[in-house]
């Protein structure tokens, strides 16, 4: 932890909120996009980027080397708070090998692109984090947990009978 | 002083009260985030929304809180050139992107008018503070990192105002190809907004994350919104008042 956090928000906690992950193979996601396991040069994030060891949700998910059956698998629909989200497995070699979000909240989707304009250079900077004490955090992480669970589960059936 | 939370709406929820408050107003404001969710869930098949969305209730008979939630939505749906919309392509409607900041609002006003004045309440990371610690200091808030959830990148001093931050890793109906990941993923992973109240912040934070990389500039051309947005190689952008409101 790089900060200071008072105890008891810290239900806000991805993995505390989603104990399902916990019964997944224990190995680190290759599919996950900010896994530190990569040496192409598109994720060489910032090393604020960089996901911590220990505690990350992402890494409770697995693909455990050939553990699954090669198909297509659904999650379950999850209430991501903003609308519903669904996503789907594929399987190949008893990988996983790609994750498709069937349906994702409708407020967030893109469908129209707005008309170009003058824009302003505005200030820009590399993220970094920040050691110092706060009172509260703001955050989306509801959607992501979401994903994760939906996943989960599509990767639950893909393992059923292995 | 008082703190708790309790999950409601699919969320963590959490209200702090500093100093003294009447009895059971901690209560007061869980069972009013509880009546909100019977009342606008998706989820649930006898809610409002859901009896609207069934045919089931017309609409004079809508309630008044439905009536102010869709001309809210109406109203978004307008200042952000449509990208906030309730309306989902089966047709049904779906407020849940107005009603957690609209809730926090009112929350915050029952708890205003009950006569105290600091305190917080946070749904889901959408943040209405007011007043002062129990240290007598600022309160202050620090914006998560999308990409490592035991990490923040930024504090926040809103002085009053409101805070929420929309984002998410996933977005849209990609497919991923986990060994190129972020060549195919969305531009934009998190993006917070400081507004006059959460319910401003939350809905602009909504409509401006829908508009990709061109959600800071329409934050820029709003006089009374701030904004700060982080995109997946990791460089934030901010608009140029948003500095006023960050610390160290």
């Amino acid at each position: 932890m790089s900060f200071s956090y008072r105890p008891s928000t810290l239900v806000l906690s991805a993995a505390a909120l989603l104990g399902v992950l916990a019964t997944a193979p224990a190995e680190a996601a290759s599919w996950w996009p900010f896994s530190t396991s990569s040496g192409t040069q598109s994720r060489q994030l910032p090393s604020a980027a960089a996901p911590a060891p220990d505690a990350t949700v992402p890494t409770q998910l697995a693909t455990n080397g050939g553990a699954y059956r090669d198909g297509t698998y659904k999650g379950p629909t999850v209430d991501a708070y903003y609308g519903p989200l669904q996503v789907q497995a594929n399987i190949q070699g008893g990988q996983l090998v790609s994750v498709e979000v069937l349906q994702y909240p409708a407020d967030r989707r893109t469908s129209r692109s707005i008309n170009a304009q003058a824009l302003p250079m505005l200030e820009s900077e590399v993220v970094s984090a920040q050691n110092t004490q706060v009172d509260i955090i703001s955050g989306a992480t509801l959607t992501s947990e979401a994903y994760l669970r939906s996943l989960t589960s599509a990767l639950g059936k893909a393992g059923q009978g292995l | 002083m008082s703190r708790e939370t309790r999950i409601l709406m699919g969320m963590p929820i959490t209200v702090e009260i500093v100093g003294e408050a009447k009895a059971g107003l901690v209560d007061d404001v869980f069972a009013y985030f509880a009546a909100v969710d019977q009342r606008f869930s998706v989820f649930k098949p006898d809610s409002e929304i859901s009896r609207i969305n069934q045919n089931r209730l017309a609409e004079p008979d809508f309630s008044r809180e439905m009536r102010e939630v869709l001309a809210l939505a109406d109203r978004t749906k307008r200042e952000s050139r449509g990208y906030f919309d309730i309306r989902r392509a089966d047709g049904t409607l779906d407020p849940s992107g107005i009603v957690k900041g609209w809730a926090i609002r009112n929350a915050a006003s029952l708890i205003r008018a009950s006569g105290v004045d600091n305190f917080y309440v946070d749904a889901g990371g959408d943040i209405q503070s007011g007043g002062k610690t129990a240290d007598g200091k600022d309160w202050r808030i620090g914006i998560r990192s999308p990409f490592n959830e035991a990490e923040i990148i930024k504090v926040l001093v809103p002085k009053g105002r409101g805070i929420a931050t929309s984002g998410s890793y996933v977005r849209g109906h990609h497919i991923y190809d986990p060994y190129q990941p972020l060549m195919q993923i969305a531009d934009i992973v998190s993006l917070t907004v400081i507004a006059a109240d959460v319910l401003e912040a939350d809905r602009f934070a909504t409509a401006a994350f829908a508009m990709g990389k061109s959600g800071i500039h329409f934050l820029q051309q709003q006089p009374d919104l701030e904004g700060y947005v982080v995109s997946v190689n990791g460089v934030a952008t901010q608009t140029s008042g948003f500095g006023a409101f960050v610390t160290s």
